[in-house]
This record gives C-alpha cells, structure tokens and sequence, in this order.
C-alpha cells in the first residue's frame, strides 16, 4: 500500500502512463492482426553496407527520430519555467543554425558538395554560435525589454528561416560527405542522435542538480518580483533560459541537417516549435511556469514521436493521420488536467468513505 | 507553326467576340469556356493592355535608353525551394526574366505557405506588376484571388502545378503528372515482363498530399497497377523532402519486411531519403538488387544516382517552364491569344540495361539513356 501510495504521488506518472497508452495501442493492433504482439519492441541488430552493424527496430526509430524534439524540450522547459511563456522560434532558429553551418561547410554559393570546405568543427561551432546570438536576441527582448515571450520569439520565428535562405543563396546546400553524416547516422551500433539527446540530458541534469541553476530559474518563474527582493537576478537568469534554448535549438539543427546530409532551410524544424511545446505539457509542466520537470518534458517528446511511428507502423493513411494525432493529444491533455486529476481524487475519495462505512 | 496559325485565329475570334460583347455566351459548346475566360480579362484588362503595348512597343525599339522605364513587370509567386527541381524551375524564371532581357521580376518564394502565396499574389497586384506567374501550392482555393487579379486586369499565368477551381487565367504552363505516372506504370510492366518478374508489390511514398504533381502521380501509376492486379502494399507522404522519405521508408522497411519489391518515390528527394533509410534496413535496391526504386523529377542529383546504379528509373517533370512562359508574355504583349494548355515536354531516363519499349495511351515512348553527357548537359 504504502508502496502505491508512492507510485501515485510519483510526478512522472502521468506522462510515462500517457507513453505506455501509445504504445499498448500497437500492442493491440499487431495482437489483432495476427503478428507477435511484441513485434513492435524487438530491437536486433542487422548487417548494413553502408554503416555496418546497427540496431534496428521501431523503438529505436522512436528513440532516434525523437531527438530533435527531445532536445528542443530541455530549452523549453527551462524558458517556460523562468518566464511563464514560450518560445516559438525554436524551429525557424533550428533551420537558420543549419543553414549557417551547411554555408560554412559548403562556402557561400555551392550547392552541392562532398569535400568540407572548413573543417567540421568549424561549422559545427558556428552553428552553436548563430544558436547562441538568436537566443540571446530572444532574451534581451523578454528579460530586459519586458516584451511577451511570444511576441519576441514571433520575430525570429518569421524571420529566422528567411535568413537561412538568405545564407544558403536560396538553394538547399547539400554537404554530402562522411564525416559530417556521421551526427545523423550511427556510431557504432547506436545511431548518434540518440548518443548526443543523452549527452544534453545529463549535461543539463548534472548542472541543475549541482548548482542552483534549477532552483533559481524556478523561483523566478513562480515570482520574478520576489526573487529579485530576494537577490536573484531576475532578468539575467530569464536572459540565460532563452540562451539555453537558442543553443539546444542549434544541437537539434545540427542533428536534423547532419540526417539528411544537407540544409534544407524550407523545411528542417518545421512545427517543431509546437512538438516542443506540447511535450512540455505533456510532460505535466504548467505552460504557467515556475515548478518544472525536464524528465516529464523529454517524455513528452518521446511520447509524440512515438505517436507518429505509431501511425506509420498502424499504417494509417497520410491524408487522417493529423486527425489520430489530435484525438490522442487530446486523451492525453485531458487525462493530465487538473480538474480532471481533482474529479479522480473526489471519486477516489467517494468510495474509500463508502468502504469505511460498509 | 501550328499553333501561332491557330492563336491568331483565337485572337481573331476573340477580337470578333468582344466587339460584340454579349456574343460571347452563344458561342459553340465546346470553345465556350475558354472563349469567355479570355474574353473576359481582355474586356476588363483592354485600356491597360492598349497603353501597354504602345508603351512597350518603343520600348523593344529601344530597349537600352528606357530599359528601366519600359521594363515589363513580372511577378513570381514560387512555392518554396524545397527540392532540387524547385531551385531550377527558379533559377530558369530568374535567367529568362532578367533585367538585360527586359523585365523587372518580383521574386516571391512562399516556402510551401499557401496564405503566403495569395499574399504574395495581392502584394503583386498592388505594385501593379503587368503579369503575375503562379505556381500553386495547392489545387483549391484559388477563386477569389484571380477574381482579385481579373478586377485588375492583370493576366494570370500559371505553370507547375494545377489550380483545380478556377479558370481565371490565361495559360498554364507545365507538365502532365498523370502522364508521368502512367508512363512509371507503364514502364514498370513493360520492365517486369523483360525480366520475367511475375508479381508486384509496391510501396509508395508520396508527395505533399493535394498538390497536382501528388495527386497525378499517384493515380496515373494506380491506374496501371490496378489494370495489371498489381498489390500496392501502402502509400505515406513524404512531403516531398529527403527526412519525410528517410521516416517513411524507414518504417515501410520495418512494416513491410521482404514484402516489397518496387518502391515509387514521387521525387528525387524522398528517394535520396528512402535510399538511406534501405541502406540502415539492409535492404538492396536498383537494377540487379531486391528493390526496383522508381523516382520522378530527374534532377542531376537524381541522375548521377541513375547512373550510379541506385535508382532504376527515373521520370522527368520538366521545370525549364520560363522560356515558355516568355512565349505566352510575347504573346499577349502581341495581343494574341494563348492556348489554354501548354506543355513542356518530359523525358524518361535509364541506365542501357533498364530502357524498354513501352507505350502511354497509345502513343510510343523513348527513354533516354544516363550518360556523364546527359548529366552535364541536365539543369
């Protein structure tokens, strides 16, 4: 009992129940149609010509198309946590950081290439780089100038992509060459995006837990007045959370360029924004700020990707698919309301007195 | 030839038919649509369109001292840049419409934005552009807009892609999808009976669903494959881009597990995704290999993978539409009227091995053999 009792106060419930509906469902459905129920989580390894022997399954696609998204989720958790609003231009700032490195890489012009122009590192720095100044340019805005977030991050958001195309001449550059696949591709067995979501995940974990980064960054979220009485910097730990962002935002650009070997400023984290958004509430955050929980956020974001393998392994055409995505988004949000959380406890409530009178 | 002989004699007949004005709703059955459609702009458009002549008329006398001045002003709403074949269709609009061939092009890339483009198309019509060029992201929706550009009296033409819900223009400018898709089918089974290949199963991996080049690709080689019983195992969209054929593919590969035979990739960029995604499955494919992959667009990138061995066929959808798009501007500039349909023809590319004779409709086709020349000489 006692051990239930914990489960039920354990903050990640919602979100990891919510991951475990989506994938029942595929459980159902290839119990229904005759195949091993289990098929969908057989993860084995296969031979390849071009990569050698990698993992392969679909919850390994889940975990390795989920990256970008998860990565996007630490910097929105933070933002929303520190300034009770969200970030937008993640998606756009995603293309731009791609775009930028990929000129680099390629030089001003090329379209095509498979010889690096700079070395990788260099592009690779400038990518992080044009993350960090689009960041920055979001917090001054927020933290210093007191604009309302998505009004400030709707700037980049139109434009970010605009100047990607500027960058890359209006051509999608393709930066065709081995070591720069490698980021999208595999390293050894396992396929690097994975390895680098991990890396940012404990990066960000070790220094939220070990400094009072996480604490302050709460405190200001629930009440930037006070903290400030209280001798934070307000302004500069909000300016910080929108930095944080733009970089991670550039990590996911760099992963999802590096996929496809090329910048395709039109399309590289296109509604990624929103994904990004919707696993931090599904993640059980209050889009209100203050409290936050990144393990729920990245969740989220997993939960989503899983949501879209889902409909392709579930074979669901691509015309209704956006309508399967809603309907369970929408199960998911209501199942993690508050008033919905509230009517639970009461009829919990109801039948514990019902059973102590009996 | 031919069809000069034939727009003059529209022209004439449109000449005929405003002059009478209420004449136009009698015409024959069969030249009443498009006789009215012309009609129409060149009642509305006709004060403009007479100064604009005259005007340009000195100007093409001399077209170095009132270049700026004389400039016919071309509008341009492009869909984006999302594949290679986008970025020549540009690229041929932006050499044909230069200011040393005297035009003024205002160059709007809607990246794939559908509000953004009738944005862009309101945007031309306040600069007072003299002829707006579309290429419609989607089919639909397209009435009030070019309602919007008739008031104006500014002609529309459209090129790429269809607009499904309108007529309010005066020529579209293109490929035909359905076309190219048929001769994928038709090529498939002309292929497969060369190599004695007896069932088929395909996957396919569309384009951005409702645009033209999605829907006529899609049901020109399902008409094929429905004729031969051919199963189609799935169809997903990939947008058109390499990460959404990478993600399909990728599942394709794991739902369909040595089921399938023929992938059909609606251009060159989802097959470069899906050709990564085979590679990661284990999956063969190209001539000689497990996988027939079937490609559209013939871009050079896509070529230089026909001729690597990697996709098998490839069907071309011409962008190079500019220059007669430029034909139609001197056209109506002449006070002629186009025709309604143009085309611009397509090609079939092949490695030696894989060119078979087939037909589409009836009508013989050729393939093209992928040399380094051909590549070359490919935008």
């Amino acid at each position: 009992m006692k051990a239930w009792n914990k489960i039920k106060n354990w903050p990640l419930l919602l979100p990891v129940l919510a991951l475990i509906l989506v994938m029942a469902v595929n459980i159902i459905h290839d119990a229904a149609t005759g195949v091993n129920p289990m098929s969908f989580f057989a993860v084995s390894l296969r031979d390849t010509t071009t990569n050698g022997t990698i993992l392969y399954g679909r919850i390994i696609d889940i975990i390795n198309r989920g990256s970008e998204v998860a990565i996007l989720a630490i910097g929105m958790t933070l933002v929303v946590s520190a300034s009770a609003g969200t970030d937008i231009s993640v998606g756009s700032v995603m293309s731009l950081c791609a775009s930028f490195m990929c000129m680099n890489l390629a030089g001003y012009g090329v379209s095509s290439t498979t010889t690096l122009a700079k070395p990788l590192i260099v592009g690779l720095l400038a990518a992080v780089l044009m993350g960090v100044v689009c960041g920055a340019f979001n917090g001054t805005l927020v933290a210093h100038l007191s604009i309302q977030p998505m009004v400030a991050t709707l700037i980049l958001y139109s434009a970010a992509r605009a100047i990607g195309l500027l960058l890359c001449n209006d051509l999608i550059v393709y930066v065709r060459n081995p070591s720069f696949a490698f980021i999208g591709a595999f390293c050894g067995p396992i396929p690097t995006p994975i390895i680098i979501t991990i890396v940012c995940i404990i990066i960000v974990s070790i220094v939220l837990r070990k400094t009072a980064l996480g604490m302050y960054i709460q405190s200001v979220g629930i009440n930037a007045k006070a903290s400030r009485i209280a001798g934070l910097n307000s302004k500069l730990l909000i300016f910080l959370a929108y930095m944080l962002c733009g970089i991670f935002a550039a990590i996911a650009g760099i992963v999802a360029s590096s996929r496809i070997t090329s910048a395709d400023s039109n399309n590289i984290g296109l509604y990624l924004e929103m994904d990004a958004i919707l696993s931090v509430a599904l993640g059980g955050n209050s889009l209100g700020g203050g409290k936050f929980n990144l393990a729920g956020s990245i969740i989220g974001a997993y939960t989503i990707q899983a949501i879209t393998t889902t409909l392709y392994a579930l074979g669901v055409s691509s015309i209704q698919a956006p309508v399967y995505k809603a309907i369970i988004v929408i199960i998911i949000v209501v199942i993690e309301a508050p008033p919905f959380k509230a009517f639970i406890r009461r009829f919990n409530a109801q039948r514990a007195a019902k059973g102590v009178k009996a | 030839m031919k069809k000069k002989v034939l727009a003059a004699i529209l022209a004439a007949s449109m000449v005929a038919l405003t002059a009478c004005g209420a004449a136009a709703p009698a015409a024959p059955a069969a030249e009443a649509p498009a006789a009215t459609e012309e009609a129409a702009p060149a009642e509305e458009a006709a004060p403009a369109e007479e100064a604009a002549p005259a005007e340009e008329a000195s100007a093409e006398e001399a077209p170095a001292e009132e270049a700026a001045g004389g400039a016919i002003k071309v509008g341009f709403a492009q869909v984006g840049h999302e594949s290679d074949w986008r970025t020549a269709s540009t690229k041929s609009c932006q050499d044909v419409f230069s200011a040393e061939n005297g035009y003024d092009l205002s160059f709007v890339d809607c990246d794939n934005d559908e509000a953004a483009q009738k944005e862009a198309v309101r945007s031309f019509i306040e600069q007072g552009v003299d002829y707006i060029i579309i290429d419609p992201i989607i089919a639909t929706g397209w009435d009030t807009v070019l309602t919007e550009c008739e008031d104006a009296g500014i002609p529309v033409i459209v090129i790429d892609r269809t607009i499904d819900d309108s007529d309010k223009y005066v020529s579209w400018v293109g490929s035909d999808f359905l076309t190219e898709g048929k001769a994928a089918g038709e090529w498939l089974k002309a292929y497969a009976d060369a190599q004695g290949i007896k069932e088929i199963n395909a996957l396919i991996i569309q384009g951005t669903i409702g645009s033209s080049a999605q829907i006529g690709r899609t049901d020109g080689f399902n008409e094929v494959a429905k004729r031969e019983g051919w199963t189609v195992l799935d169809q997903q969209t990939g947008d058109f881009t390499e990460a959404g054929g990478q993600e399909v593919m990728e599942s394709f590969c794991k739902s369909y597990a040595g089921k399938f035979n023929v992938v059909v990739c609606e251009n060159d960029n989802e097959a470069f995704g899906a050709m990564t995604a085979m590679d990661n499955a284990g999956v063969t494919y190209g001539p000689g290999n497990d996988v027939i992959l079937i490609s559209y667009d013939a871009c050079t990138a896509g070529l230089k993978d026909v001729k690597a061995g990697k996709i098998t066929a490839d069907f071309e959808c011409n962008p190079l539409a500019a220059p007669t798009v430029e034909g139609v501007i001197k056209q109506l500039e002449a006070g002629e009227t186009p025709e309604k349909q143009i085309l611009v023809p397509d090609n079939w590319y092949a490695l030696k091995d894989q060119i078979v004779d087939f037909s589409v409709d009836g009508n013989a086709q050729k393939m093209i053999e992928v040399t380094d020349e051909v590549i070359e000489a490919q935008y």
